[in-house]
């Protein structure tokens, strides 16, 4: 513990290295002031990601039938033409289908049935997507196979326009799927 | 053991997994008994992989494996170590030159040890595991510390590099590393352990060696400042309560984290046992969260924002997330609990015969410092405490020993451990009745197995990964 020795007289300091013990450091204990204001734009060229509530949310906007082009020309290749069964040896998941399957024993995991929110889609895929070409779609692209995606899955109807509004909106099938960590959940003590 | 193992149940995702992680280890086990049949020491209770061992090894890995080695050539040392001439008699010759080496010392070309690949599709984004088989003491040396990469490993020109904090703070700042490096810094040993680690394990013994079943935790002493001097700097606003942590990379890897625990010991780490970050680990930034999932400590760290709420990455939803039987998911489970695991003797190791051995092995847990540690020989039945090798450290790997003399019988043999928070390492039976074994089809919850390992010992001497609970 240190405290700035400015702020004291020198026999308030004495008092208290005496009665609790302190060691007294006359050297600044910060801030420092180093690292340099970071100006609005510049937080913007980085500041990318989405919540769940929208904020973060970019302008811009996609449809149904552009998502569908977006789609062919930057996923199918490794998601497969349906979504549902990725191409074989490309490591990406499967989009659709699977859902009632988490109670099954045989979960199957997608967009459609496991994720809580259509924000993430959007945030993943503008921060990660295509995987040989990660954030080479533009705002407009993004919100279009965002929304192709969930249509296909029957999350949103085909004329929904996909954009910062509609996104936070959208209803995941499985919003209320996820609980708190109440670990340690096995007392062994002893 | 992967072929041997029943696979049918599993969906065909979980199975083409398994079965190639079986593969990735059979590969080095192939290797490892092919350096035994020409290596004198064939009962040898520590095989290890000569050269050629090492190279029918890398080559089975695959065309980009063996493209590496035509490019090395034939006589070319196990990786970070050097090709020296081998003297018949260093006594009656002088050795190679002071600082021969460039500078940078490297380990002996006698020694092979690797980590090794998990055979994920794409080698951008995989994982690779510790060989804790020849580990010594607590301390992971850097080259061998497990890895998981989302987008290959970036190649960051440290000048180039900042890290930005903003959002609900005071002042949004943009830190250099060499601003970075100006603030008092701390240096910390403690373990990353990815909670994956054990995924194969939950319903069956799957892979033989505690590499394979144990590999993804590793031990390091990391530098850095404490994430609290940097939010002191920039000032946090009233109301909040996360921050999203992103890396540099090409995932532009994220993950929400509590304020709270940026507050009391996280740290933004620059350097590892002693040097600045391996590539691999991050360089040049990382963040470190002692205690918590591997995943959380984003490496390449480029940018913190302040929040209110957790930002609901794809890491923290989708991925890293214990589904339960009954269909329900648990969420930010960061902690990882105590758990500790033989590494000697331990899974395809060949004991020579009855006698004396020291069982060896490591213990650790997220909440703090191991208490004591229980070793048992005979399934379960009985244990006695192990001897902890001091000084025991908080959330850090702690080495215990426990004298054993086998009687060349079969043996059982476990570990148990105890942290200071009273919490006793549980069976897989314990979990999975809490848990279900439902969060990957058959295959179990994946991530966050903490469970007593067992390894069988043979009369012949052979040591197996078995379940016994």
């Amino acid at each position: 513990m240190s405290i700035n020795i400015k702020n004291l007289t020198l026999g308030g300091c004495c008092a208290i290295a005496l009665s609790l013990g302190f060691t007294i450091d006359a050297q600044a204990d910060g801030p420092y002031g180093f690292g340099s204001a970071a100006s609005a734009a510049d937080i913007a060229k980085i500041d990318i990601d989405v919540m769940p509530d929208g904020r973060g949310a970019p302008s811009g906007s996609g449809t149904y039938a552009q998502g569908k082009k977006v789609y062919a020309d930057k996923c199918s290749a490794c998601h497969g033409a349906d979504m549902a069964k990725p191409v074989k040896g490309t490591g990406a998941a499967p989009l659709r289908g699977g859902r009632g399957t988490l109670t099954s024993g045989k979960p199957k995991k997608t967009v459609e049935s496991y994720w809580p929110y259509a924000t993430t889609l959007f945030d993943y895929t503008k921060r990660a997507m295509p995987f040989n070409e990660p954030g080479s779609m533009n705002n407009n692209d993004i919100y279009a196979v965002v929304a192709y995606i969930l249509a296909e899955g029957g999350i949103i109807n085909k004329k929904t326009t996909m954009n910062a509004k509609a996104l936070a909106k959208v209803k995941m099938p499985n919003r209320n799927g996820f609980i708190s960590d109440p670990r340690p959940d096995i007392f062994n003590y002893n | 053991m992967g072929k041997k193992t029943n696979l049918h149940g599993y969906d065909a995702k979980t199975r083409r997994m398994m079965e190639g992680m079986a593969e990735a280890e059979n590969n080095a086990l192939a290797a490892r008994a092919e350096a035994e049949e020409e290596c004198e020491c064939k009962e040898g209770m520590f095989p290890s992989m000569d050269r050629r061992g090492f190279l029918a090894a890398a080559g089975a890995v695959g065309a980009a494996g063996a493209a590496t080695l035509a490019t090395r050539g034939a006589a070319a040392a196990p990786p970070g170590a050097m090709d020296y001439p081998i003297q018949k008699d260093p006594t009656s010759e002088q050795g190679r030159l002071t600082n021969a080496d460039g500078g940078y010392g490297s380990r002996s070309q006698f020694e092979s040890e690797v980590r090794w690949r998990f055979p994920t599709a794409t080698k951008e984004s995989s994982w690779t595991m510790t060989p804790l088989d020849k580990s010594e003491g607590i301390i992971t040396p850097s080259g061998l510390h497990f890895e998981r990469h989302h987008g290959g490993i970036p190649n960051i020109d440290p000048a180039k590099h900042t890290m930005t904090i903003h959002g609900m703070v005071g002042t949004a700042k943009t830190f250099t590393m060499a601003d970075i490096k100006r603030f008092p810094s701390i240096s910390r040993q403690f373990f990353i352990e990815c909670s994956g680690n054990g995924l194969t394990e939950w319903k069956k013994p799957y892979l033989k060696t505690v590499q394979g079943t144990h590999g993804l935790t590793s031990t390091t002493e990391w530098t850095g400042v404490p994430l609290s001097t940097l939010l002191r700097e920039v000032g946090v606003k009233d109301g909040a309560g996360w921050i999203l942590a992103e890396g540099g990379d090409a995932a532009l890897m994220t993950r929400s984290v509590p304020l709270d625990k940026c507050w009391s010991d996280a740290l933004v780490g620059y350097a590892q046992n002693g040097e600045a970050l391996r590539p691999e680990q991050g360089y040049p930034l990382r963040l470190l969260l002692p205690g918590w999932e591997g995943n959380t400590h984003i490496k390449w760290l480029r940018r913190i924002e302040v929040s209110d709420k957790p930002f609901m990455s794809r890491e923290e939803t989708s991925k890293y997330t214990d589904l339960l039987n009954g269909g329900k998911a648990r969420q930010f489970s960061f902690t990882m609990e105590a758990k500790s695991v033989i590494t000697f003797p331990s899974g395809e190791m060949k004991l020579p015969g009855a006698g004396f051995y020291e069982i060896t092995g490591l213990a650790w847990s997220g909440r703090g410092k191991v208490k004591r540690v229980e070793v048992s020989t005979d399934g379960g039945a009985t244990w006695a405490n192990a001897e902890l090798q001091g000084p025991v450290q908080s959330i850090c790997h702690t080495r215990f020993r426990f004298p054993w003399k086998w009687d060349g019988k079969p043996a059982i043999l476990q570990s148990r451990c105890q942290d200071e928070t009273g919490y006793v390492q549980p069976t897989i039976k314990h979990l999975v009745d809490a848990r279900g074994l439902d969060g990957h089809a058959k295959f179990g919850s994946i991530y966050h197995l903490n469970a007593i390992q067992s390894w069988g010992v043979d009369s012949d001497g052979s040591v197996k990964n078995v379940h016994k609970y």
